[in-house]
């Protein structure tokens, strides 16, 4: 790499203070607050608060209501990397295939994505509501008692629909520049030694295709559990009862609902360990796998 | 081992046709090399018989089969690609297997097949590395290895030696003709080096823009060249070729100089002289007057490059390689009257004296 060198020591951090700033601002004092936060409690009138240790943490460890979010989180953010990433694999090997087109139909595939999720929940709660859903009726005559303001697990499944729904598009655009990235020759030297174009593709795109997935698994990961607030407050607001309460809605609705200040900011230092947690496992074991060409 | 027939075979993009009509029977064992300049179609015609490029008209036969709607893993056949294209996350030995895995062949089959493969390319000890670990002329060989272990009706290669450097290009040479006499199999090559299609060739396909100009045996297209094309693409130095007015036993040269020569009919044709064809006249004897503008000195040899006498036309001697002449010497060549090309100046095609 070429090294910069400058005239003096003060400008390079000159340059980047407004980046630090940001950072330091919006982050790492945040997170700060959280911290210092989750070892306080408050008292009923914000009058006085005490230091309790990790009094805060063992409660909310201890709490049902926090262990059913996080097993509600687990099943959500399986659900939805799993489905957003595997639809959009497909979505991609299928607009490759296309001939005439192409582009046209890679902007359709890429609009989702420019849907904020709030809007994006919305969509999906006027189509499905069961009292003025437009395709609610239709279920409903094929037989399914759909209710997902009754059903909770009918209610996950909306929500997994809408978050997936709008990060298809995402997963797509890299999936499309991960296809386009294998050599066709090695696809050509896979036919000549026999392989079946599904064959070749399990054998020989997929796996090159394994650095773009993993990226893309890191990626969905993190949006499943913390981009999905805006999906889950529009569509279900974490019920029926708490059968969509992820652990990014559950922070919200203790924290600025309820104003369980202590109980919401241990939480979200658990969800920071969870988080960093995870990360760094994909990293170390799922990454050894990945072959970069 | 199988044979294989081109009948007519063409290939059009969107009704512009690239490839017109090539006819050849390649039999069993024979090794067949597609020589021409880049852009010729050489290419496209062997992944034609490959079945990566769909045959626009005529048919392509392999061991008597028509495969023209057959799939590539339905003909039976190997191939060496350019860039060698290598699976990058599979081993040397589970590139090598791959094929044999789909074609389901029992395990120990699979290990012994390239094992032997590996023992005649000296692959051993890099069985189990990746592609991105080894050089280039070890990924060439283990290209071979894979395309060899199918042990399939027909081996094709395109371009297999063009990103080697010059050394190990002229040992792999050797190395597939070796093979090639080891396994007898129908080979069919593609390539834009002559020494390449002349060294390696039981037959030679010279094209040029789509057409086969000469379909012989190397010795035959050096010595007879079926058109102009192919006497100035076959040879190193080229050939020298330029117009002279032919009439009774006499050429008018375009300096003006007169040369007596068995002539196949009158007016202006193309004449075709090998520099290794002319040699120095002796005292009083009709010539080619050549003055020299630079001499090249290759030790055993030395290519002297000049003009015609009061003309523009360039002009190559071999002299011997001890020659004194220099830039400015004027040269009087005799060409050999048993290797005279002639040529027709508006078809290009060879006249026969």
């Amino acid at each position: 790499m070429r090294r910069t060198v400058f005239p003096h020591k003060l400008l390079p951090w000159l340059l980047l203070a407004p980046q630090l700033a940001i950072t330091l601002i919006f982050f790492y004092w945040p997170a700060a607050q959280a911290f210092r936060q989750s070892v306080l409690r408050e008292d009923a009138f914000g009058l006085k608060t005490t230091f309790v240790g990790l009094a805060n943490f063992r409660k909310v460890l201890s709490d049902p209501n926090y262990l059913n979010s996080v097993r509600v989180t687990v099943v959500f953010s399986v659900l939805v990397a799993f489905c957003a990433m595997a639809i959009a694999l497909f979505l991609a090997v299928q607009a490759e295939k296309i001939i005439r087109g192409k582009g046209f139909y890679r902007t359709l595939m890429i609009w989702p994505y420019a849907v904020a999720p709030a809007i994006a929940g919305m969509l999906w709660l006027f189509m499905f509501n069961p009292s003025f859903g437009t395709l609610a009726w239709p279920l409903r005559q094929m037989g399914i008692y759909w209710n997902p303001l009754l059903d909770g697990e009918q209610a996950m499944a909306l929500v997994v629909a809408a978050a997936t729904w709008k990060q298809i598009s995402y997963n797509f655009l890299f999936f499309v520049a991960g296809l386009q990235a294998v050599p066709r020759s090695l696809l050509e030297a896979a036919a000549i030694d026999g392989a079946s174009r599904r064959h070749a593709f399990w054998t020989i795109t997929f796996p090159l295709l394994a650095p773009t997935t993993f990226f893309l698994l890191v990626v969905n990961t993190v949006y499943a559990l913390f981009d999905t607030f805006g999906i889950i407050h529009a569509v279900t607001g974490g019920g029926p009862g708490k059968a969509t309460e992820t652990l990014v809605y559950k922070v919200y609705n203790d924290g600025f609902v309820n104003l369980i200040m202590g109980d919401s900011a241990a939480q979200s230092v658990i969800l920071m360990i969870i988080v960093i947690a995870l990360t760094a496992f994909q990293f170390r074991f799922i990454e050894r796998r990945v072959h970069y060409g | 081992m199988a044979r294989i027939l081109l009948n007519d075979v063409r290939k059009s993009y969107a009704g512009n046709q690239v490839i017109h009509g090539i006819t050849m029977e390649i039999a069993d064992g024979e090794f067949v090399v597609i020589v021409g300049p880049s852009g010729c179609g050489k290419s496209t015609l062997l992944r034609m018989v490959a079945g990566l490029e769909a045959i626009s008209a005529g048919t392509v036969e392999i061991g008597g089969k028509v495969v023209n709607d057959l799939e590539p893993r339905q003909r039976d056949i190997a191939m060496v690609f350019q860039n060698y294209a290598l699976y990058p996350h599979m081993s040397v030995r589970e590139n090598m297997a791959y094929g044999l895995k789909i074609a389901k062949l029992p395990k120990t089959e699979i290990e012994a097949r390239v094992a032997k493969a590996a023992t005649m390319l000296e692959l051993e000890p890099y069985l189990d590395r990746k592609p991105r670990a080894l050089s280039g002329g070890q990924r060439q060989r283990v290209a071979m290895g894979r395309a060899l272990v199918r042990e399939p009706a027909a081996l094709l290669l395109d371009e297999p030696l063009s990103n080697l450097d010059a050394k190990l290009r002229v040992q792999m040479r050797l190395q597939i003709k070796e093979m090639h006499l080891r396994t007898g199999q129908t080979t069919l090559y593609v390539t834009h080096d002559q020494v390449e299609a002349m060294t390696l060739a039981d037959r030679l396909i010279v094209m040029n823009k789509g057409v086969a100009e000469q379909i012989a045996t190397p010795l035959e297209v050096y010595e007879r060249p079926a058109s102009e094309f192919v006497a100035g693409f076959i040879g190193s130095p080229a050939m020298n070729i330029f117009t002279v007015d032919a009439a009774d036993g006499r050429v008018t040269l375009p300096g003006g100089a007169v040369l007596p020569l068995p002539v196949p009919r009158g007016g202006d044709l193309r004449l075709g002289l090998r520099p290794e064809h002319l040699r120095t006249a002796q005292p009083g004897e009709a010539a080619i007057p050549v003055v020299l503008r630079s001499v090249e000195r290759l030790g055993a040899d030395a290519f002297g490059y000049g003009m015609i006498e009061g003309s523009e036309v360039p002009m190559v001697l071999r002299l011997p390689g001890t020659s004194q002449l220099s830039r400015g010497d004027r040269v009087e060549a005799v060409p050999d009257p048993a290797h005279l090309h002639f040529f027709d100046p508006v078809s290009g095609r060879r006249i026969e004296g």
